[in-house]
C-alpha cells in the first residue's frame, strides 16, 4: 500500500510518519502532485497558522488537487480545518470540501485548548473499536462548528465538531499520532479504508 | 471535558537521564526512551525532557535522543533546555519534539518568543519561568533559580503571553524538592490572570499535593520528577485517587 503524506512545509509531519511506522506501514513525504494523485492512502497534515498554509497550498497548486482526490484522505488538526469552508484564522477562505467555518474560541476558556479531552457520537468506520468518550490529545485554538458531516463532537466551551466527514475525504482535530493507543486504532482504521 | 494533565520530567545530560531513578523492572534506568515509553505506558499525559548537558556534543546527543522518543513514543513531549534560536528549535521539532521550552533565552532577548510563536506557532513555544518569593514579591530567577532579576513572575508571564507563548511552566523556587506541596497562591493568580494553560511545577510530595494545585492553584498541568522517578507516587494510582476526587483526568 502506498501511503503518502502531503509535506508542503506546515508542521511537525515526522510524528505522523513515525506512528505510522509503528504500525508497519512506510508513509512517504511528497509534495508532488502525481505522487499524491497515484497513493492508495493520503495523509494531510498541519500545524501553523490557517492563511499561510492555504498559501502554501496556492503556491504548490495543491488547493485545486486535494479537493479533487478519489482515494480515503484524513487531514489532521489544521489539515482538517483547511478542509473546511473558511477559517477566521487569518480570515481565509479553505478548500470547501466540509460545508463548515472555523472559529476561534472565546476567552471564556483558555486558549489554546491544550491536552487530553474525549470524544463522543461516534460515527464512521474511522472508529471501529474506539469506545464513545475515548480521549485523544488535542492543541487548537480554533475549531469547526458542529455539523451535518460532523462524525465526533468534543466539548470545550460549545460542543464542536472534533472529526468530520464527506464521501473518502476525513478530518479529525485531533492528534492520533499523540493519543496512545486509541489514537494509533483510529490510525490503523483509516488505513482499512 | 478537557483533562489536567500529568506530566513526569525526565533530566538528561548527554542522552542519558541524569537524577537517580529507582524504577520498577526497568532494563536501563538511565535510557530516557525506555522510561518515557514506560511512563506513557502507565499513562502519563505528556513528558518533559530538560537538557542539562553543557557541551555541544551533548546537545548534538540530545537530537538523536529526540528523535528515537520521537520514533517510540505515542503521547506528546517538551524539549527543553538551552534553546536560544529558530535554529535551535527547527532542529528539535523536525526530529519530532511537539513542544519546546525556553527560559533564561527569553528574558535575555525577549522578542524570541515573538520570533519562534510566529514561525512555528503558539501551541508548541513553552515558556518556562522559576520564581522565587521575596520578601512577599514573586521574582524571576535564571540559571536553574541561581541568578535574581528584577522581573516580576505575573508581569513576566502576561508579557510572554502577549508575545505568544502557548503555555507556562511555572516552577516555585521555594517549593521545588520541599515535597510539601506546590505553590498554589502564586499558580492560581496567574491562572486567573492569563488566558493560557499554567503547568505547575515544583513542591510534589504527595496525591493530595496534586489535586491542591488542580483545585486551590488551578493549574492546567502538574510537573514532578523524583515522586515519579522513585515510584513514591504511582501514575496510576495517582490518576486513579484523583479522579475519585472529582477533577477531570484521563484514565
Amino acid at each position: 500500500m502506498k501511503l503518502i503524506i502531503i509535506d508542503y512545509g506546515a508542521g511537525n509531519i515526522k510524528s505522523i510518519q513515525f506512528a505510522f511506522k509503528r504500525l508497519g506501514v512506510d508513509a512517504v513525504l511528497s509534495n508532488n502532485i502525481e505522487e499524491i494523485k497515484a497513493a492508495d492512502k493520503v495523509i494531510f497534515p498541519g500545524v501553523g497558522e490557517a492563511s499561510s498554509a492555504m498559501e502554501m497550498l496556492r503556491e504548490s497548486g495543491l488547493d485545486s488537487v486535494i479537493p479533487e482526490l478519489k482515494q480515503p484522505v484524513l487531514g489532521i488538526c489544521l489539515g482538517m480545518q483547511l478542509m473546511c469552508n473558511s477559517s477566521e484564522e487569518g480570515n481565509t477562505k479553505g478548500l470547501g470540501i466540509f460545508n463548515v467555518a472555523i472559529k476561534k474560541f472565546s476567552s471564556a476558556v483558555k486558549v489554546p485548548q491544550m491536552g487530553w479531552n474525549v470524544i463522543s457520537d461516534l460515527k464512521s468506520d474511522l472508529f471501529t473499536g474506539v469506545k464513545e468518550e475515548e480521549f485523544m490529545y488535542l492543541v487548537h485554538s480554533f475549531y469547526a462548528e458542529n455539523c451535518k458531516e460532523a462524525i465526533a463532537t468534543t466539548a470545550y466551551e460549545i460542543e464542536y465538531a472534533s472529526a468530520l466527514q464527506k464521501d473518502n475525504f476525513y478530518g479529525v482535530q485531533f492528534h492520533p499520532e499523540k493519543s496512545s493507543t486509541a489514537g494509533e486504532q483510529i490510525l490503523k482504521n483509516f488505513l482499512k479504508l | 471535558m478537557l483533562t489536567k494533565r500529568i506530566i513526569p520530567c525526565l533530566d538528561i545530560k548527554n542522552g542519558r537521564t541524569v537524577k537517580g531513578v529507582n524504577f520498577v523492572n526497568l532494563i536501563d534506568a538511565g535510557d530516557p526512551v525506555i522510561l518515557a515509553k514506560q511512563y506513557a505506558e502507565l499513562g502519563a499525559d505528556e513528558l518533559v525532557f530538560l537538557d542539562i548537558s553543557a557541551t555541544l556534543e551533548g546537545r548534538k546527543t540530545m537530537l538523536e535522543m529526540v528523535l528515537k522518543v520521537a520514533e517510540q513514543v505515542n503521547i506528546p513531549f517538551t524539549v527543553g533546555g538551552g534553546i536560544s534560536s529558530i535554529k535551535d528549535v527547527d532542529a528539535l521539532l523536525k526530529c519530532g519534539a511537539d513542544k519546546i521550552s525556553i527560559n533564561s533565552s527569553a528574558v535575555k532577548r525577549r522578542e524570541l518568543v515573538n520570533e519562534l510563536s510566529n514561525k512555528f506557532g503558539s501551541q508548541c513555544v513553552v515558556v518556562a519561568i522559576d520564581a522565587k518569593q521575596i520578601d512577599g514579591e514573586w521574582m524571576v530567577h535564571l540559571a536553574g533559580g541561581t541568578i535574581p532579576t528584577a522581573l516580576n513572575l505575573f508581569d513576566w508571564a502576561k508579557e510572554v503571553e502577549s508575545r505568544g507563548a502557548g503555555e507556562i511552566l511555572f516552577t516555585s523556587m521555594n517549593n521545588d524538592g520541599t515535597k510539601a506541596g506546590f505553590a498554589n497562591e502564586a499558580l492560581a493568580k496567574l491562572s486567573t490572570e492569563l488566558n493560557i494553560p499554567i503547568i505547575a511545577s515544583g513542591g510534589a510530595g504527595t496525591v493530595q499535593h496534586f489535586t491542591d494545585t488542580f483545585t486551590i492553584g488551578k493549574a492546567d498541568a502538574a510537573l514532578a520528577a523524583s515522586v515519579f522517578h522513585f515510584g513514591e507516587i504511582a501514575i496510576s494510582a495517582l490518576k486513579k485517587e484523583l479522579k475519585e476526587q472529582n477533577i477531570p483526568i484521563r484514565i
